[in-house]
């Protein structure tokens, strides 16, 4: 079995497949392409942003983001996560909102400061 | 009351930079903000990926934001938020700016120049005159994305979206994630405008289909809507018959085109460049009206906010020159423009009396490229040639060009031959 993907790590975006069983690299121009053919198969990751809930008079809602990329498969269970945080003014930008999410060593942080 | 110095107008990305550049212990500046907090658009982009080439980290676009405001703090200049422009005029060498707000009522300003930054606008239903019912839950991708991540509205439950710009699939991701279904993306044209990186991480990630050469032919729903259907596209962008297809949702947004936000100018009745829809400019980043800049996307729309910072730091300077120099405009203008493969670029008019070192234009093509050469002519002389790797329209292009090449006389232009498609 393969898995088709499009390397994103340069503007070339070269259309590689991957043997799941071999983890055997096709279609790449680059070692670099192998190597992120592999990582999406094995252990894909990315950086999540959302918003969470704030009193602030301004806005309703104040962005965060994860301080590091996570399991990708664990994206629904942090927006599930996010969605009972309350937080009050004032809040700034870097101030952890989630520590250690997941055991994963990430954090969640706001990436706005609020001050009322 | 003494007139401003400098009035700048909008306090985004770009109006940030420009008065960062304008900044001058001697002058008396102003900067006109209608939020009720500065740092523009920027704020409701939550995603990352701003800032790689200005601050040499990735960032989101509200830390992206907070930079720059935090780099203005504690300067020494006047800034009114909550504010808007509605008209400006000039009389005698000074503007007059019409401003209302909740606090004095309309009210006039008045300034020796005026920096333009108040970003753009995104085209609506009614600009691409979509056919069908006209109900409620069709809006553009940029108004959801404030309903959501900053007002904590979700706009709908079952989402479809036309156009693959960035805003488009940034925002199918974002409705995803919140518990939305996104049925798909369409795009009239057979490429996606988008970063290669968006369409991995926002669509196939979240298997949301992408229909290409595809747009919408008929929108249902009474009050609210109800379904839409979308068909394929020849060449010439005409449906072909039998190629429909129907999804039930109860929300479409738009992602098909910004333009510069410059109606409140139109008094001054500077010139504008039908390609771009911002004005035509020098390299000072002069309108052809003296004293009144325009950058950021006010001016032409960027794809990169870190291009905004640059071009708005460079016109902020620029204009500071202008008034404690007290220049005037020359009549000694030769123009740049586009020629082959080359949509826009700009500036449009080199002062050749400025005292200048480098101009950089910044321009898109019109064609995909994995390799191509720009050829920059003055007259009928090749003054440079350039290699460039990876050119896609929906990215900006930069050339420099130095003084001392402009050797021959007359207009210059800018050609682009792809090598390797």
């Amino acid at each position: 079995m393969k898995k088709d993907m499009i390397c994103i790590v340069c503007p070339v975006g070269c259309h590689v497949s991957i043997d799941k069983e071999s983890h055997e690299v096709t279609g790449n121009k680059c070692k670099r392409g192998e190597r992120y053919a592999q990582k999406e198969l094995l252990n894909p990751t990315r950086m999540v942003t959302s918003t969470v809930s704030i009193n602030s008079i301004h806005q309703r809602r104040i962005p965060v983001k994860t301080t590091d990329a996570i399991p990708k498969d664990k994206i629904f269970d942090l927006m599930d996560m996010l969605e009972s945080v309350r937080l009050e003014v004032p809040f700034k930008m870097n101030d952890v909102v989630i520590d250690n999410v997941f055991d994963t060593g990430v954090d969640i942080v706001a990436t706005m400061s609020l001050e009322e | 009351m003494k007139p401003y110095d400098l009035v700048i107008i909008g306090g985004g990305a770009a109006g940030l930079a420009a008065l960062k550049g304008a900044y001058d212990e001697k002058l008396k500046i102003l900067l006109i903000e209608r939020d009720k907090t500065l740092g523009g658009i920027l704020k409701q982009c939550i995603h990352n990926g701003f800032g790689l080439h200005h601050y040499k980290e990735e960032l989101t676009g509200p830390e992206y934001a907070e930079r720059g405001v935090n780099e203005v703090l504690g300067l020494n200049v006047d800034i009114i938020t909550d504010t808007t422009v509605i008209d400006v005029l000039k009389e005698n060498g000074t503007f007059e700016l019409k401003v209302i707000n909740t606090k004095k009522g309309e009210h006039s300003i008045h300034s020796t120049s005026v920096i333009i930054s108040s970003g753009c606008y995104e085209r609506t239903r009614g600009a691409i005159q979509l056919p069908g019912d006209r109900p409620a839950g069709i809006m553009p991708a940029g108004s959801a994305q404030r309903y959501l991540n900053m007002e904590g509205y979700m706009v709908g439950k079952k989402v479809f979206i036309l156009g693959s710009g960035d805003i488009g699939l940034i925002m199918a991701r974002r409705m995803k994630l919140e518990g939305a279904e996104v049925l798909g993306v369409a795009e009239l044209m057979p490429h996606s405008n988008g970063l290669t990186r968006n369409i991995v991480q926002c669509l196939h990630d979240f298997d949301i289909p992408l229909f290409l050469s595809h747009t919408i032919s008929d929108i249902k729903g009474k009050d609210v809507l109800e379904s839409i259907t979308i068909s394929e596209v020849d060449e010439n962008f005409e449906y072909i018959d039998g190629t429909e297809k129907s999804f039930d949702v109860d929300t479409l947004l738009l992602s098909v085109g910004l333009i510069p936000d410059i109606n409140m100018f139109d008094s001054l009745k500077f010139d504008v460049s039908k390609k771009t829809g911002g004005a035509i400019v020098d390299q000072t980043y002069q309108t052809s009206v003296e004293g009144l800049f325009a950058c950021g996307n006010a001016l032409h729309v960027h794809d990169l906010v870190d291009f905004v910072t640059e071009e708005s730091t460079k016109a902020g300077e620029q204009a500071k020159a202008y008034i404690l120099n007290n220049k005037k405009r020359s009549n000694n203008m030769i123009s740049v423009t586009p020629s082959s493969n080359v949509s826009y670029l700009l500036p449009q008019t080199l002062d050749m009396d400025d005292e200048f070192e480098d101009v950089i234009l910044s321009l898109r093509t019109t064609t995909n490229a994995m390799s191509g050469k720009f050829h920059i002519y003055q007259g009928e002389n090749l003054l440079f040639t350039k290699k460039a790797k990876f050119v896609v329209p929906a990215e900006m292009e930069k050339l420099t060009i130095k003084k001392e090449m402009l050797k021959y006389k007359g207009p210059i232009t800018v050609q682009f031959e792809v090598v390797n498609v």
